[in-house]
């Protein structure tokens, strides 16, 4: 059970080879195929479900029953708003920059689907075990930002320029407590390639040992994926929908989905780096993975559902006056501590 | 940390403020109102107020109708507290034509005046928390809300637009179902208040949001005319209910809350109290209830003499006044309606200059305006 997806995988690269007579290379290179179209397949199914989730997790936080007719206990809400969607006309503002407009909805999704190279799904199901895969996740989830200063721009709408430029000074300020977070946990291993992370929590899970770094990471990972309460820049009661207003159809569905599975792949660094990854008894260590990014999403998303939304220059206060510092004291203290452990067994 | 505009001027660079529109299909902005801001990146620098999307011309339509027959057109004014612009109308005519009213019917009518004041405050409180984000409260506040709604229904047939009272009287008695109702209700929403509490008013990011935004202080607000809860959190402790008592007001014993700052949270947390002291009114009210008639003997065809007639009350949102000139005839001449929303709305771009568009949009909501009543 443990090694389902592993001995499928080898089972048919063996097959490929000595069955169809196809050299190793490209045996290789098909496997690698069907690996992203398995990846691919598992976000968006998730995704979908998510959506589905949010609205009835909500509801019922809000005494209401959320959807329930569509489908066996509503499940197929989602999969038809998105057969909706697509059949909305496409609506590209007359006074809009086309180019830009456009781009912005794909590239937004781009690197929310790149994440998920170096996510640990399970023991040794890692599709890119990187060296630096740490590193590559902080690096792509940064590019999400051009597509949202590129949507804001490229709508001609001064809602959404407002939008725009919001989310960009939210997101590149919040990346530095998330990265410095991160950085206590770097230094407790002493690499950043995720399976050795998730190896070194074999005895005690990082949240224990870096309690602070958790709850930066919470807060500053809520800022980065713009869900509340740090939504400013889609702040509905004050600027409609904020970068995105212009967009109908399909092209919000890219923009709705790519946040989704942004927050499913920060779920799932927050489960790698802290919560011990894909490991617990009995059961397979995938389903374990599954289990602990579902309860990570739950958290976040009763956050949300919870608090009134923060104002942009308490936004830049807590992020400058109060995460930064904190950050850079939890890696005092963890230099500190590393070395006095050292000491310590010496 | 920030450059001045002349420093960023001399660089060749330019800035330019700009001018959008908030309004009137805004989710925010408590109706069909339109606010046209001038703005400096985030920072409002103009706002002008422009209101008249739901002008109705309930005073001009007041001159073609009978005195009875406007009494539905009141309940559409302030539409979020119906039976307190129905009472106010109604007080005013009986004021005109010098008639005394049976001793229940003052005390229903202050029963349900309390409940409708709780129920406007509920949305107050809805609104707020929704126009922050904070989607939750919205919907516990609703929850409440329906059950007083639910009452009004047993009574007078409508949840909202209640036209209830009559010249002279009240349209139906209270039933056996509405009393113990009542009584459930009254057990029951001192918790559902603390529930509010704690959910809104002990949050850390609404406290943020709210504490000292939109300051006003007493003296300004006395020159703009602002009435109601918005004046008492400024610091000025006046309620017509205890200043100038009408109907029996005098005989109930409740305190009137009173702020110190004049921020959006006072104003917030006023309304939060009023809610309690109208609990303790309803209680004492309710144990009072005498038995008689809910109608007094007042001619078929309401002809008031010639005359003029100023009546104002406590409505939720501050003094709701009516002024009415008669002729002689079955129809007012003149009715003009004090709408205390619209007094209120000229305060707002004077506080809300030199803050975000986040907190004009909570000054908006803190300031509570129903645009039924604003335009009429």
């Amino acid at each position: 059970m443990e090694k389902l997806f592993l001995n499928a995988g080898a089972g048919l690269e063996q097959w490929m080879v000595s069955g169809l007579g196809l050299s190793s290379i490209i045996a290789n290179l098909i496997m690698v195929v069907i690996q992203v179209a398995i990846i691919l397949t598992f976000v968006l199914l998730n995704v979908l479900y998510l959506v589905y989730l949010e609205r009835k997790l909500s509801a019922y936080w809000q005494q209401r029953l959320g959807p329930n007719r569509v489908g066996p206990r509503g499940l197929l809400q989602t999969t038809l708003d998105v057969i909706k969607l697509i059949s909305k006309e496409d609506i590209v503002p007359q006074a809009a920059d086309r180019k830009v407009f456009k781009l912005a909805s794909i590239i937004v999704f781009i690197p929310a689907v790149m994440l998920y190279a170096v996510i640990p799904f399970g023991k040794d199901m890692i599709a890119v075990d990187l060296n630096i895969g740490v590193f590559y996740f902080i690096a792509i989830s940064s590019t999400t930002t051009i597509a949202f200063l590129m949507a804001g721009w490229g709508s001609n709408n001064k809602y959404s320029l407002i939008g725009g430029m919001r989310s960009v000074a939210q997101m590149v300020s919040y990346e530095i407590p998330l990265v410095f977070s991160i950085l206590g946990v770097i230094m407790l291993t002493g690499s950043m390639r995720m399976s050795d992370i998730v190896a070194a929590q074999s005895d005690v899970w990082f949240i224990v040992l870096q309690p602070v770094a958790f709850l930066i990471f919470f807060i500053a990972g809520t800022a980065e994926l713009s869900r509340a309460p740090f939504d400013l820049p889609e702040g509905e009661q004050e600027l409609v929908a904020g970068a995105t207003t212009e967009y109908s159809g399909m092209r919000w569905a890219i923009f709705f989905l790519a946040e989704y599975s942004n927050l499913i792949a920060m779920s799932a660094l927050a489960v790698a780096l802290f919560l011990g990854g894909p490991a617990g008894p009995w059961a397979p260590s995938w389903i374990w993975f599954v289990i602990k990014v579902y309860i990570m999403i739950y958290v976040f998303m009763w956050v949300r559902w919870t608090f009134p939304r923060i104002r942009i220059d308490h936004l830049m206060h807590t992020n400058w006056k109060f995460l930064l510092p904190l950050s850079l004291a939890n890696i005092l203290v963890t230099g500190v501590g590393i070395k006095i452990y050292q000491w310590f067994i010496q | 940390m920030e450059m001045s505009r002349s420093q960023l001027q001399d660089k060749n660079l330019k800035t330019q403020e700009i001018t959008i529109n908030m309004g009137p299909q805004h989710p925010s902005t408590h109706g069909v109102y339109r606010c046209v801001l001038t703005l400096d990146g985030e920072n409002v620098t103009n706002l002008e107020n422009v209101m008249g999307y739901l002008h109705r011309g309930m005073e001009k339509l007041a001159e073609d109708r009978t005195y009875t027959q406007f009494i539905p057109y009141t309940d559409r004014l302030d539409y979020l507290a119906a039976a307190l612009n129905n009472i106010g109308y109604v007080e005013t005519v009986e004021k005109l034509l010098d008639i005394e009213i049976p001793e229940r019917v003052e005390y229903i009518r202050v029963i349900v005046s309390e409940l409708q004041r709780i129920a406007s405050h509920m949305v107050f409180i809805g609104s707020y928390a929704l126009d922050i984000n904070g989607f939750t409260a919205w919907m516990y506040t609703f929850r409440d809300r329906e059950r007083i709604l639910d009452l009004f229904e047993i009574i007078s047939g409508s949840r909202m637009t209640l036209n209830y009272p009559r010249i002279g009287g009240v349209s139906h008695d209270l039933t056996e179902d509405f009393i113990a109702g009542l009584k459930e209700l009254l057990n029951d929403l001192p918790s559902c208040f603390d529930e509010y509490d704690g959910l809104v008013t002990g949050n850390e990011i609404f406290q943020a949001r709210s504490k000292g935004v939109g300051v006003l202080d007493a003296e300004t607000a006395i020159n703009y005319g602002i009435s109601g809860p918005n004046l008492r959190a400024s610091g000025y402790k006046f309620d017509l209910r205890k200043a100038e008592p009408y109907s029996i007001y005098d005989r109930f014993e409740f305190d009137i809350p009173t702020g110190e700052n004049g921020d959006s949270y006072d104003r917030f947390v006023i309304r939060m109290e009023e809610m309690r002291q109208s609990l303790r009114i309803i209680e004492q009210a309710l144990n009072d209830l005498p038995e008689g008639p809910i109608q007094a003997k007042v001619p078929k065809v309401i002809k008031p003499k010639a005359g003029e007639v100023y009546h104002q009350i406590e409505g939720a949102k501050g003094w709701l006044g009516y002024y009415l000139v008669s002729d002689g005839s079955t129809k007012p001449y003149r009715l003009h309606i004090h709408g205390p929303s619209f007094v209120n709305l000229g305060v707002y771009p004077e506080i809300a200059k030199g803050g975000n568009i986040q907190d004009a949009v909570v000054i908006l909501a803190s300031i509570d305006i129903v645009l039924g009543e604003v335009d009429r």
